[in-house]
């Protein structure tokens, strides 16, 4: 499907699709150079400078090639800074179902960490540069694919910042082969395709949202041109308000008890949205929302917030046995936390893998060294399909703090 | 609300001997070794165990035209006994009845919580300065506190002399300290469509300001010998495991970006990106990369993850609008606002902040009426360039429903749009840069909501 030849016949084809929608190209880049008037003010800057005469004398040193180079990872869409390197589609694959699917999905679908990867483009995308999905009247919820305008910024990205919970793990070949079985999933190149620092730019060529995206210089220039134009209207402005939209009251409580959340004195308390509306006058409402209001202070301090949301796994983590110390609870509460275990196992219930109390049943205290291997070299079968990803960057104490925690503590 | 237990007999009682709740033991105790916890809560206890009347149900009442203020009338542990020492909290803590005044998640928005935001309590904020505990939270791959002696920044690219700069490097070099505010550019995001979320924190709390001290970016461009008749662009990238890169215009980072260490007197927290940040002011927050490490000099935009799957428009023709960088001019009341309520009718200080990522803030109009009349609000000073204004206005409420509405305009004459104007040009798509006007419904109970009008 990938040739050459594809891509210059494409091209007419892009020039004739293009009309059904809103004329888009590649950005105009002198859209965000600086104006004229940027332009003397940074001369005016320097010369000022020159006036003070700051040479701060032996503050800071030329840095060494080498440590540039470990840096200055960056890649931009015109592939300066790319690393030399390849890698299939086949190989990408190994590497996504090792290292990306238990977050993303086995092809890039899953929305249940991240949004989805790939999904909503089409063959006649590629073709017109466009994704037509994008299109209000579509109401297709938007995928990576679906916005992702270069091919330069997932490379970027990939290397720099995955996986989750071992950032810059990936060498340049491998980062090439995610890539690849990225955009194979996404038939933007055959499955049996080879991704390398030659022919990636023409890849770019087939990028289905290479032609989407849009500036607008007067939010770009702090003294640039809104795209709006209200007017300081004093009087008569508007007709008689219409409210159209106000929170339904299933959802009143969904943030947490708002009494809760606020100061116990002031102008206006919170008000206890355990409860239904207020109803009645203020003044007969008054005691009875200062003493709720008051009581919130009593007990935990965060009873009624929405702070526990997001970290249930964490939170469930406290119910312990008697082997470990409130301290070394918080400590395996900190490293099943930021290393992102918490996104994958909860407590008491099955998450992507299994639950701490699954793990504990199954195991034994004699087993301790057997799960500290899996947690580091991960593993997949034991619990379904879905592999658990290694963890390289976890200390040895670390491991064996949750491993012993995992097996001891009463997960209800 | 009286609480049944709290019968006259008691009441008399209570008032009789106020004196018993202390005991002379307690007292020479109190004095020997000062009033900890352990003895506060002693006395709470004696308090409460006698004193549901004086409380109803533990809650102080003020007085009613007949009956004196026990709080006035009787005498009070706190002033009837020895305090605590100094440096009894090393680091110093907000008082306990305030600890409901947190940053905090909003359920259901992001399914990782190192990906996430925590909001800031704006409803419990005074002035224009956010304390640095209740700074707003945003992290795109978790936060980390870096050992400032193994932290380095490093300026490459198109300049004479890359060079690499410690952090006792930075602190030596002239500093600047200026008060700005900073707003994550999906602030208020959750408003695009329908009403989401009930309170001030929710829909407008991904926005804090401070004082930042710093070294101004220029001074480390000129000192590395930046080629500032071709470089057009700056990247920023941090140290975390996100690494996040933002492109910067070379006319913002020779104006008034600071790379900062401090953050209201100390150093940043570790949350906001100790030891070391980029300030970009006036521009979203993702653009003030945290833990800072390098800034490359460039001359063209780097089109990084967050320029083109995140914090773009999405406009109504399917094309997403990037490098949107200005949180344009915006307001907001505080108090009263939504999940609160008014106790009685009668007078009230509207008050609430404003800002613009364009400069200083002209002028707040208050509506009480959801738009059809408007009346100037009073600016507090300071009034400074790209950072939040304080407005206040008088207000008596009759007890009748009403609409309350904020429209700040800013120094270029630019006023702060309505929902429908943003839609009439953005659509319905789009997440970012929602900066319309915010209305907050009184109903004739008091309480206030948040909700939409047209």
């Amino acid at each position: 499907m990938f040739t050459l030849n594809n891509v210059r016949t494409l091209a007419v084809v892009f020039s004739l699709s293009c009309a059904q929608l809103s004329i888009a190209q590649p950005i105009d880049i002198s859209a965000l150079t600086s104006t004229p008037d940027e332009q003397a003010q940074i001369e005016a800057t320097i010369k000022k400078m020159a006036e003070q005469n700051f040479t701060f004398h032996n503050v800071g040193r030329d840095a060494l090639k080498v440590e540039v180079e470990a840096w200055d990872i960056d890649v931009r869409p015109d592939f300066q800074g790319l690393k030399p390197g390849k890698g299939s589609v086949a190989d990408g694959e190994d590497v996504w179902a090792s290292k990306c699917a238990s977050c993303h999905g086995d092809f890039g679908e899953s929305n249940k960490f991240f949004a989805p990867l790939l999904g909503g483009t089409t063959e006649d995308d590629v073709k017109t540069g466009r994704v037509s999905n994008l299109r209000a009247e579509a109401n297709v919820p938007s995928t990576m694919m679906m916005k992702l305008s270069t091919v330069s910024t997932l490379w970027d990205f990939i290397y720099r910042a995955m996986p989750w919970n071992a950032p810059k793990s990936l060498t340049p070949d491998e980062t090439y082969a995610v890539v690849a079985y990225l955009l194979s999933e996404a038939s933007i190149v055959d499955a049996d395709f080879e991704l390398t620092d030659s022919n990636i730019a023409e890849v770019q060529k087939r990028m289905p949202n290479r032609d989407g995206m849009v500036v607008y210089p007067g939010l770009w220039h702090t003294l640039g041109k809104p795209d709006t134009q209200n007017t300081a209207c004093m009087k008569d402005c508007a007709a008689q308000a219409k409210v159209v939209s106000e929170l339904p009251e299933h959802a009143r409580n969904m943030n947490g008890n708002y009494a809760a959340q606020m100061r116990i004195v002031g102008a206006a308390i919170g008000v206890n949205s355990d409860k239904p509306k207020l109803t009645g006058k203020p003044q007969e409402n008054a005691a009875a929302v200062r003493a709720f209001a008051r009581q919130t202070i009593q007990g935990s301090d965060k009873k009624g917030g929405a702070n526990s949301a997001g970290d249930a796994g964490s939170n469930d983590a406290k119910a312990s046995g008697d082997s470990m110390d409130a301290a070394t609870e918080e400590k395996v509460k900190a490293i099943l936390t930021t290393n992102a275990c918490t996104s994958c196992h909860a407590a008491n219930s099955k998450l992507v893998g299994p639950s701490f109390k699954e793990i504990n049943e199954k195991y034994s205290e004699n087993d301790a060294a057997k799960l500290g291997e899996k947690i580091r070299k991960g593993g997949s079968g034991v619990w379904g399909a879905v592999p658990m990803p290694p963890q390289p960057g976890l200390a040895d104490a670390d491991i064996s703090l949750v491993t012993k925690w995992i097996l001891s503590a009463d997960h209800d | 609300m009286r609480d049944k237990r709290s019968s006259s007999q008691k009441r008399a009682r209570l008032r009789s001997a106020p004196e018993n709740f202390i005991s002379d033991e307690f007292v020479s105790e109190v004095r020997q070794h000062g009033w900890d916890d352990a003895r506060r809560s002693f006395i709470r206890k004696s308090l409460m165990a006698a004193g549901a009347a004086l409380a109803g149900g533990g809650v102080a009442r003020a007085a009613t035209q007949n009956e004196p203020d026990q709080m006035i009338t009787q005498p009070r542990p706190w002033s009837t006994s020895l305090g605590n020492p100094v440096a009894f909290h090393p680091y110093g803590q907000p008082s306990k009845y305030e600890v409901n005044l947190q940053r905090r998640q909003s359920p259901g928005l992001t399914a990782v919580s190192q990906a996430s935001v925590a909001f800031s309590p704006l409803q419990g904020m005074f002035g224009i300065i956010t304390a640095n505990g209740l700074h707003f939270e945003r992290h795109h791959q978790g936060w980390v506190d870096i050992d400032p002696t193994e932290h380095r920044f490093m300026i490459n690219g198109m300049v004479k002399n890359p060079k690499v700069y410690t952090m006792d490097d930075l602190m030596r070099l002239p500093s600047v300290s200026r008060m700005h505010f900073i707003e994550c550019g999906a602030n208020t995001a959750m408003e695009w469509g329908n009403v989401a979320v009930p309170t001030v924190q929710y829909t407008h709390g991904m926005l804090s300001c401070c004082e930042f001290t710093g070294v101004p970016l220029k001074y480390l461009l000129q000192d590395c010998g930046a080629d500032f008749k071709n470089a057009q662009f700056i990247l920023a990238e941090g140290n975390d495991g996100s690494s996040e890169t933002r492109t910067i215009s070379m006319a913002r980072a020779m104006d008034d970006v600071i790379v900062a260490w401090g953050m209201n007197g100390e150093m940043l927290r570790p949350e906001n990106g100790y030891p070391l940040r980029l300030v970009v002011p006036g521009v979203q927050g993702v653009s003030w990369v945290k833990w800072l490490r390098r800034i490359e000099v460039g001359d063209k935009p780097w089109n990084a993850k967050d320029e083109t799957l995140g914090y773009v428009d999405h406009m109504p023709d399917g094309t997403l609008r990037q490098y949107t960088s200005i949180q344009e001019c915006k307001s907001v009341i505080t108090s009263p606002s939504g999940g609160q309520a008014l106790l009685s009718t009668g007078f009230y200080n509207i008050t609430g902040l404003a800002w613009s990522g364009r400069g200083k803030i002209k002028k707040v109009d208050v509506s009480v009426d959801g738009g059809r009349t408007w009346k100037a609000a009073t600016l507090n000073t300071p009034i400074l360039d790209k950072c939040l204004t304080r407005f206040n206005f008088p207000w008596t409420w009759d007890g009748s429903p009403a609409i309350l509405q904020s429209r700040a305009v800013d120094e270029t004459g630019y006023v702060q749009p309505t929902k429908s104007q943003l839609v009439a040009v953005r659509g319905t798509r789009s997440i970012y840069h929602n900066n319309a006007i915010q209305s907050w419904k009184v109903a004739e109970s008091g309480e206030v909501f948040n909700v939409h009008v047209e």
